[in-house]
């Protein structure tokens, strides 16, 4: 039974009908999500006896009568660098290749008191470092919408979950566009909310002050209920943001009067393949009553540099714990403390998360410390600072996510620079730590699904979702 | 070159990374691309910028402390299990000190 035409309420209404069980609709989206896998390797690991478990909750409480959950019953796929307890969690890594946690991230906790049903953990770019999925160690994924391309990444097996109907919603993660990237590629919605609005613990630093857990869904709706119900302050994490959470699924449509930006930077250059799909949403929008006026985010190009000095250099940080003590894997060659450290880094990961750890010690090491991280973070205030100024003249903006639709399997690998070049729509709003999400608007002549990124100012989430839902209604129609 | 296999050797040392031969001389390149970009922030007049370190906002400095009280801690097993070698209870490693 394929998932794609399930939605949150559609599950909630079959089972409060007494349609099916939630056992039932569980055990049938775990055989689907199997016989289906081999075709995108978008799941890496399944989690049967957890899925059936928490589906029994479900059925328990509807059976005494009780409020089953915000989530109940609904399949959910979770990107392998959050961890759950007891079900194996990699990070896409060698490294971690046999790493079972001893506890959840507070995400996994709220889905499960909601009645969500983790059907299992999906493959991404070893340690969310990349923008194809091609990093995994696990192999690629391939793209459910042109299966001889990739997913995006980092969360490229969330997205392709999604799209493929082998979950309903899914989980991923977003350092610098990972959430984002691979909700355009794939063609569904991806939310990065603000930095610090969903608690990051349980969630494998990669760079902790960019990092944050975010929904993927086919919906606006669902993304922003899944969004609902992980979000607030959580005292396992002390960058979890204490604002209240406001009702994200009330959502009114009306959208005249909104003030729409539209930055030159991120428009000039871009090819027509994806530029007449954004145009096209940017039209609709100002149908829909908007008032679309021309912004500048003067410092975006610049934004890939301060990314990858910042990124790298907390990665090269949180990384160090991966010393063949803890973590499960150690060098059988080594014979020496040190040859142990070195040795077992050097087997256990990966070409790109060795150049991203190489790069971050080079410039946090002496002598270059204030010329590139230092230079970095002013780079980010200024960043940041572009972002707040064009806030004051509207209430939202509209870009394109990515400059190209999914490349094929293989074209990118050889040259990292370019990979990292092709990050520039999303990074800025990961350094400012604004919420920003991929709406599905369309395909390319080729066939490929675009997305349009809708960007809003700290916490105000309920905007971004208003302009996305509003816009996915008029182009569904 | 804006960084050297001699460099990339020292800071694969501190990074505590063992680099084969091979290895050394594509970061090498790779690191060099990546450099020549990232130097086009030097073009970017900062001064009287605050470093931005963290996305912050405003609350009470205590705010983050949390409640002081006594709960279970992770358990001696659950916290070896993911060790690669462990003996009794405890973390196994190679030799430190020589004798």
């Amino acid at each position: 039974m394929s998932l794609a035409g399930h939605t949150i309420d559609s599950i909630r209404a079959g089972l409060l009908a007494k349609k099916f069980s939630a056992q039932e609709f569980t055990r049938q989206a775990l055989a689907h999500a199997e016989a289906e896998n081999p075709k995108t390797n978008a799941y890496l690991t399944f989690a049967p006896e957890r899925a059936l478990n928490a589906a029994r909750a479900v059925d328990a409480k509807i059976a005494k009568g009780e409020d089953p959950g915000a989530l109940a019953g609904v399949p959910i796929a979770v990107k392998d660098v959050i961890v759950t307890r007891g079900v194996k969690t990699t990070c896409g890594s060698k490294m971690l290749a046999n790493y079972v946690p001893p506890y959840d991230a507070t995400a996994i906790i709220r889905i499960e008191e909601a009645g969500g049903v983790i059907l299992g953990k999906t493959n991404c770019d070893e340690f969310a470092m990349g923008s194809s999925n091609e990093n995994s160690a696990f192999g690629p994924v391939r793209n459910p919408a042109a299966l001889d391309r990739v997913p995006g990444g980092s969360s490229g097996g969330s997205a392709a979950v999604v799209a493929q109907g082998t979950a309903v919603l899914s989980l991923g993660s977003d350092t610098g566009g990972s959430i984002r990237q691979p909700a355009s590629f794939c063609g569904v919605a991806g939310v990065t909310p603000t930095y610090g609005r969903v608690s990051r613990y349980g969630l494998t630093a990669f760079a902790s002050s960019l990092d944050h857990i975010g929904p993927f869904a086919r919906t606006v709706r669902d993304s922003a209920r899944l969004l609902q119900v992980m979000a607030g302050r959580d005292e396992k994490d002390a960058t979890s943001a204490f604002a209240p959470v406001p009702d994200y699924a009330a959502l009114s449509g009306d959208l005249r009067g909104m003030k729409i930006g539209m930055p030159r930077e991120y428009f000039d250059g871009l090819a027509s393949d994806t530029g007449d799909r954004i145009m096209a949403a940017v039209d609709m929008l100002k149908n829909l009553g908007c008032e679309v006026r021309d912004i500048h985010l003067p410092h975006t190009p610049y934004a890939v540099a301060c990314y990858y000095i910042i990124a790298t250099a907390e990665a090269s940080a949180n990384l160090a714990r991966y010393d063949g003590v803890r973590y499960t894997t150690r060098s059988s060659n080594a014979h020496t403390l040190s040859e142990m450290y070195r040795l077992s880094r050097d087997e256990g990961f990966g070409d790109e998360c060795k150049r991203r750890i190489m790069l971050g010690t080079y410039v946090l090491s002496h002598g270059y410390y204030d010329a590139y991280y230092v230079k970095a973070q002013k780079v980010r205030g200024l960043i940041t600072r572009d972002f707040a100024q064009a806030f004051e003249q509207v209430d939202a903006i509209v870009a394109p996510v990515s400059p190209f639709p999914a490349f094929r399997i293989g074209e990118k690998m050889n040259d990292p620079v370019s990979m990292y070049l092709s990050d520039i729509y999303t990074i800025t709003g990961s350094l400012a730590g604004i919420p920003c999400m991929s709406v599905p608007c369309g395909v390319t002549p080729g066939g490929l699904p675009v997305g349009l990124q809708i960007l809003t100012k700290h916490f105000n989430e309920m905007a971004m979702f208003r302009v996305a839902e509003a816009y996915e209604r008029a182009s569904t129609n | 070159m804006r960084i050297s296999e001699a460099d990339i050797r020292r800071v694969a040392e501190l990074a505590n990374l063992a680099l084969t031969e091979d290895e050394v001389a594509r970061m090498a390149q790779d690191m060099d691309g990546i450099l020549q970009h990232i130097d086009k922030l030097s073009e970017l007049d900062t001064t009287g910028v605050e470093p931005m370190a963290q996305v912050l906002f405003d609350a009470e400095e205590t705010a983050t402390l949390r409640e002081d009280r006594e709960r279970a801690p992770l358990s001696n097993a659950d916290a070896v299990a993911n060790a690669a070698v462990t003996s009794g209870g405890y973390y196994k490693v190679p030799k430190v000190i020589e004798r």
